[in-house]
């Protein structure tokens, strides 16, 4: 059971950094490389207040989530606002994303490469389930509220979006930074998850990571990309026994979902709570037809 | 000291640009950044190290012999994963992530079979400086500068004057008018394809010389992106001179400042380029796909 718990936690600190990318690439289209490097500043910033300057918990979290977000709004405001185009603005995020790596390692305070070993463990179950609703709902009523709509048009079709009034580069600019509170935040809970981090942590490969379970999950869901961190989080453990071999199945999934199920595994749709009761709303109607039909 | 480290920049960089070549080409004509060159570039060294140093031939034997296995290698590469996605007329993100698995898949294919053992090529060139105006500078510099000026000049006359590179560079500037005069988009691809396989089997081999052979070595590739991108993604002239800046910029500050800085540096340049000049030094203007 422990195990289980384990895995769920690991995949649930993933979640969030997910949904705050999910907000980013899949409702407002543009995509970054270089998301880790909030997940490593809200690690960093959340550890160094706790370990150093023995700040309670909950209030580092959201210092170090608050850090990430003020970061990202420095590294935003001329990357956006230079309008580039998609692959050069993910390409320009690598490049801060690899610096800012480069610059942990570099710095005194982190410790450099060695890393902030036995940091106090804070994070359980309850304290990740509720950071987790946390997120699901504040992300959930953003992307319901006028600047998700916003974002959502932005994505579809920015000349349209502009012709409308939809201001461009606060809308693009304020996602970037909500998606970089989110990582933040799953950071500060990573580093009290695990008890150590290094610089190393940090890489192109959790970017990467993270842009796959959006994109697999389904580009403007939250709830696909939300399955597929599960997803992504449990094959490699099931394929436990295979050992090394288990990475090379998980990239066969990333390509295989690709191809075979292009729109990401929930497309544009999300599983809600009033669906499911639309669902079944539908199903007893169904029934009590049949069996009028029948008497 | 000067002179050495420019020639060894410009040995450095001549590497970025051959990797840089191999970016671009497939971007200039599916406009989408191909993560699994790196992966490429690492099967490359391997295959390399297996030819020149496990079964023995002569090296410019086995580096011939490896581009041409690595054009192979990323001819079936295309074939397997990318052509049902550009057939669909996939976004370029879904080719991306597309290419990211599959480098995924390689770099751990590579852990699991060969494992994760450093293997160091015979020292063909590595142990061997020639000295001029009284300062030292290693053939392996001498020797990756001219092979790769050597493929930039076929790879120029191949797209200028023959007539399967005239049709690419048709491609490049407009695929239905390309399919329409009758040129089989598919075999298009398929050559740039092996073209970029070439150049990352050529450039596995040096990185292989000049540094180790490990999995994870496809890393450094990343640097060779950031140069394609300095010199605008899918222009040739802009990842050769991308390279070299990129080449000559990072010796440099490894040498008069510190090499420990050297990478932010080279990132921070990234950015300062982009934001001035928003599609690289010689950028072409396209759509935005997404």
């Amino acid at each position: 059971m422990g195990y289980f718990k384990t895995i769920f936690i690991v995949a649930s600190i993933n979640v969030v950094a997910v949904i705050g990318m999910t907000i980013f690439t899949g409702f407002t289209g543009l995509f970054s490389f270089g998301h880790a490097a909030f997940i490593a500043i809200g690690a960093y910033g959340a550890t160094i207040l706790t370990y150093f300057y023995h700040f309670p918990f909950i209030l580092a979290l959201l210092l170090g989530s608050m850090l990430a977000g003020l970061v990202s709004l420095l590294i935003g405001y001329p990357t956006i606002k230079g309008n580039l185009g998609s692959d050069y603005l993910a390409v320009a995020l690598l490049g801060f994303g690899e610096a800012v790596r480069v610059i942990l390692e570099n710095l005194k305070i982190t410790q450099g490469a060695r890393g902030l070993p036995g940091i106090r463990i804070c994070c359980t179950l309850p304290v990740i389930i509720i950071a987790l609703i946390f997120t699901i709902i504040i992300a959930r009523n953003l992307i319901n509220s006028k600047f998700g709509r916003r974002m959502v048009i932005v994505r579809e079709d920015a000349i349209a979006a502009e012709m409308l009034g939809v201001p461009l580069f606060k809308t693009k600019y304020f996602s970037f930074f909500i998606s970089a509170l989110f990582c933040g935040l799953s950071g500060g809970l990573f580093a009290h998850y695990y008890g150590f981090i290094q610089p190393a942590m940090f890489t192109l490969d959790q970017s990467t990571q993270i842009l796959a379970s959006v994109v697999c999950g389904g580009i403007g869901s939250i709830t696909g990309p939300i399955i597929a961190t599960y997803i992504f989080v449990f094959i490699p453990e099931i394929f436990r026994f295979a050992k090394l071999w288990r990475l090379v199945f998980y990239g066969s999934a990333l390509v295989l979902t690709m191809i075979f199920r292009p729109s990401g595994l929930m497309g544009y749709k999300e599983i809600t709570f009033t669906g499911f009761a639309t669902r079944l709303k539908q199903l007893s109607r169904f029934f009590n037809k049949n069996t009028n039909q029948i008497t | 000291m000067f002179l050495q480290t420019m020639v060894t920049g410009l040995g450095i960089g001549s590497i970025y640009a051959l990797m840089a070549m191999g970016y671009c080409l497939v971007f200039s004509i599916l406009n989408f950044s191909n993560f699994a060159h790196g992966a490429m570039i690492m099967l490359g060294a391997y295959v390399g190290f297996l030819f020149c140093s496990i079964i023995g031939i002569p090296f410019f034997f086995s580096l011939i012999i490896t581009a041409i296995i690595t054009g192979i290698l990323s001819i079936i590469n295309e074939r397997l994963a990318y052509r049902t996605l550009r057939e669909r007329n996939a976004p370029s993100l879904y080719l991306i992530i597309t290419a990211m698995g599959i480098s995924i898949i390689l770099e751990n294919l590579v852990y699991s079979t060969i494992g994760s053992n450093f293997y160091s090529y015979p020292k063909v060139f590595t142990r061997n400086y020639i000295e001029i105006f009284s300062s030292t500078i290693g053939l392996i510099d001498i020797y990756s500068f001219f092979v790769s000026i050597i493929c930039i000049i076929l790879l120029h006359l191949f797209l200028n004057h023959s007539k399967m590179g005239i049709a690419i560079r048709a491609g490049v500037a407009d695929q239905v008018a390309t399919s329409l005069m009758g040129a089989n988009f598919n075999v298009l691809i398929r050559n740039v394809f092996f073209l970029s396989g070439i150049f990352a089997g050529i450039a596995g081999v040096f990185m292989g010389l000049r540094y180790m052979v490990y999995p994870q070595m496809g890393w450094i590739t990343n640097k060779a992106y950031i140069a394609a991108v300095i010199g605008g993604l899918g222009s040739l002239p802009g990842a050769i001179i991308g390279g070299l800046i990129l080449g000559i910029i990072e010796t440099f500050v490894s040498v008069y400042i510190s090499s420990v800085v050297r990478d932010v540096f080279s990132f921070s340049l990234l950015i300062l380029i982009l934001l001035i000049k928003p599609l690289g030094l010689f950028g072409i203007k396209l759509e935005d796909k997404m």
